[in-house]
């Protein structure tokens, strides 16, 4: 009972926000497009990785004159609670990370239902269709992996320590099994990514038990920036990009990094929801549109600097 | 019974383990990496203790490390002025941050935990918030080129080599906080109120002891470790995450409780403190050392913490029966 009242005030909150947003649409208003569009995902906050899906999210929504409705909960009954509560508001579409598909079904479906367009982002590529999301754009975490561990096998790596910075993430796990598909000899080690000390004395305890340890992999550019603090003679690659760690890419310290351009994923979730809305159009011809991986290394920094500077890459 | 006696078995029996199991472990450069990693959670343990000594919490110490950091951080690359200034600065935001935890607890009587609890959500919310508004990412700037980075640095993030290992310098810090802390407790008269502060408040007052004065005070140690730890993050790494130091809180606890400090108060020491730390920066990292699956990590230090508390139990019963008889 009180859930259900809860949960009626959160709409009805949300109501209010659709309409204070931008009304009707009203012949010859350039103002607003009168389109809400509910963008979700499972952030943690303080990483910087959802700082860019969100700046290309709100950039889209700007550019195209759409109200934006941003929310975020990494606990996935949370999130379906978010999404459910997007389609009480009778929001006009909605964005959401499908990083738990099965506990974020119930939702989506309910949401099809009321005939509201989703389309899935970030996570979720391989259930996106069978949950009724229309389009995806993100990448393929496996796939991601595997170049990244085919890259560093042609230069050699034999035994690379893969980083995962998050207990029990599946896309984490997912990644390091891309390169362990590659390179055989890859071992992975849990960090504990929210302390930069414990992350980088970790690492360099594990470069002295293993002295055979010739590139280490992390999954997030904060991460990276600890293990070049651990020293060793390993090589290090990285998954993302931030400000620093293009700057390291720069100076030789880091080989590459694998970016799954973030901002590209915020910037094409509420742009084809816009055309959808506005045009009917379909992106990615019924398959999933990828926004990665692509590599980040000395031969193209220099053009890619300026923009982590800007923190839209 | 000293209280560091049961840690001081558990550790030499749990550093005797990863001799054994772990090669690795065996070297001059693993135990300074492990008294490295120790340091940075031992130095705000110690406080934690004595704290814990005085009979109350703090939650937020994990937390208040890194707005520490992100307040020295943020406001000198915003204005462009020199980090000695923002250093400043953050020490008295986070003595301000420990004197209201102190100034609400005493002031309500509403128990740390809820009190430090509140102020644990704010900062961490604050952190990110205010980060954003600032820098316009969840990260803070590099400040590795803003004028008084070479001096702070040297103070709070220095290795210097004994032969050929590379010893840091939060080890020494440590080492000089621990022996701080036991001169206090043991020494002097603010120890003795910690210790009737925390066994027991009110007949602690009744005999004069100044008890709002001594716990206020053992909050704002605290806020000033913390501040410690989050000068050394800031020099040692430049940029800090917005969400660090979220969990960290339950170390200094853990390191506290295993050091044998009582959870009800009144009972403990900085050595046993820091030997709990030790504890935890050994096991940790000795998983490691020994090469394990690492997806048992938390289940193993889970494991060798319980251990660490029943061999602590079980020594100082045999302790106290020896005394008997």
């Amino acid at each position: 009972m009180t859930r259900r009242v809860l949960a009626a005030g959160a709409a009805a909150i949300l109501l209010l926000g659709a309409c204070s947003g931008g009304g009707r649409e009203e012949p010859g208003e350039d103002a607003a497009t009168g389109y809400t569009i509910a963008f979700i995902t499972h952030e943690t906050p303080g990483d910087t990785f959802w700082d860019k899906v969100r700046s290309g999210a709100q950039q889209a929504a700007a550019d195209q004159k759409v109200d934006l409705k941003y929310s975020n909960d990494p606990d996935a009954g949370r999130q379906a609670v978010l999404i459910q509560q997007a389609v009480d508001a009778k929001v006009q579409g909605i964005a959401t990370t499908l990083v738990t598909p099965d506990a974020l079904a119930g939702s989506v479906k309910a949401a099809t239902a009321a005939g509201i367009p989703v389309v899935g982002l970030n996570a979720g590529i391989d259930q996106y269709k069978e949950l009724g999301a229309l389009m995806y754009f993100g990448s393929d975490e496996t796939v991601a992996g595997t170049s990244l561990g085919e890259r560093i096998a042609a230069a050699g790596a034999k035994h690379p320590l893969c980083v995962i910075h998050q207990t029990g993430s599946v896309a984490l796990e997912a990644r390091c099994a891309g390169v362990k598909s590659a390179v055989p000899g890859t071992e992975n080690i849990q960090v504990n990514g929210a302390d930069d000390a414990a992350v980088t004395s970790t690492l360099q305890a594990k470069l002295a038990q293993d002295k055979t340890i010739d590139y280490v992999v992390t999954l997030g550019a904060p991460i990276a920036l600890d293990a070049i603090k651990a020293g060793g003679t390993a090589k290090l690659v990285t998954f993302d990009l931030n400000q620093e760690t293009a700057q390291l890419i720069k100076d030789g310290k880091i080989e590459f990094a694998i970016d799954q351009q973030p901002y590209v994923q915020g910037y094409l979730a509420v742009t084809s929801l816009y055309l959808y809305l506005k045009n009917g159009n379909d992106i990615g011809g019924g398959r999933p549109v990828l926004t990665g991986p692509s590599f980040v290394d000395k031969s193209n920094i220099d053009t890619i600097l300026p923009y982590t500077q800007k923190n839209t890459r | 019974m000293r209280p560091e006696v049961g840690a001081l078995v558990a550790a030499a029996v749990i550093f005797v383990f990863f001799l054994a199991v772990a090669p690795a472990f065996r070297s001059a450069d693993a135990f300074v990496t492990v008294l490295y990693q120790s340091s940075t959670i031992g130095i705000v343990a110690v406080a934690v203790g004595m704290l814990m000594i005085g009979g109350e919490f703090d939650l937020s110490a994990g937390v208040i490390v890194t707005s520490a950091g992100l307040v020295n951080s943020m406001f000198c690359w915003y204005f462009g002025i020199n980090l000695w200034v923002g250093a400043i600065l953050s020490l008295l935001f986070c003595l301000a941050v420990g004197f209201l935890n102190g100034y609400l607890v005493m002031r309500t009587g509403i128990p740390s935990f809820l009190i430090t609890l509140g102020t644990f959500f704010v900062l961490q919310g604050a952190n990110l918030g205010v980060t954003k508004l600032v820098t316009g990412s969840v990260s803070s700037t590099d400040v590795s080129r803003i004028d008084g980075f070479g001096s702070l640095g040297a103070i709070f993030a220095s290795s210097f080599a004994i032969g050929p290992v590379v010893v840091w310098g939060t080890v020494v810090w440590w080492i000089l906080f621990v022996a701080v802390a036991t001169w206090i407790l043991r020494r002097t008269r603010g120890g003795n109120w910690i210790y009737a502060v925390g066994g027991a408040a009110d007949s602690a007052r009744a005999v004069g002891v100044p008890v709002v004065r001594t716990k206020i005070g053992l909050f704002l140690a605290v806020s000033f470790l913390g501040w410690f730890v989050g000068m050394h993050n800031l020099y040692r790494f430049n940029t800090l995450q917005a969400g660090g130091g979220v969990g960290n809180e339950f170390l200094y606890i853990i390191a506290a409780v295993v050091g044998g400090t009582l959870l009800t108060g009144g009972f403990g020491n900085a050595l046993g403190v820091a030997i709990g730390a030790f504890i935890f920066g050994m096991t940790s990292l000795g998983i490691v050392y020994a090469g394990w699956d690492p997806n048992w990590f938390r289940a193993f230090l889970g494991v060798m913490l319980l251990l660490a508390v029943l061999v602590n139990l079980y020594v100082r019963r045999l302790a106290t029966r020896e005394a008997r008889a």
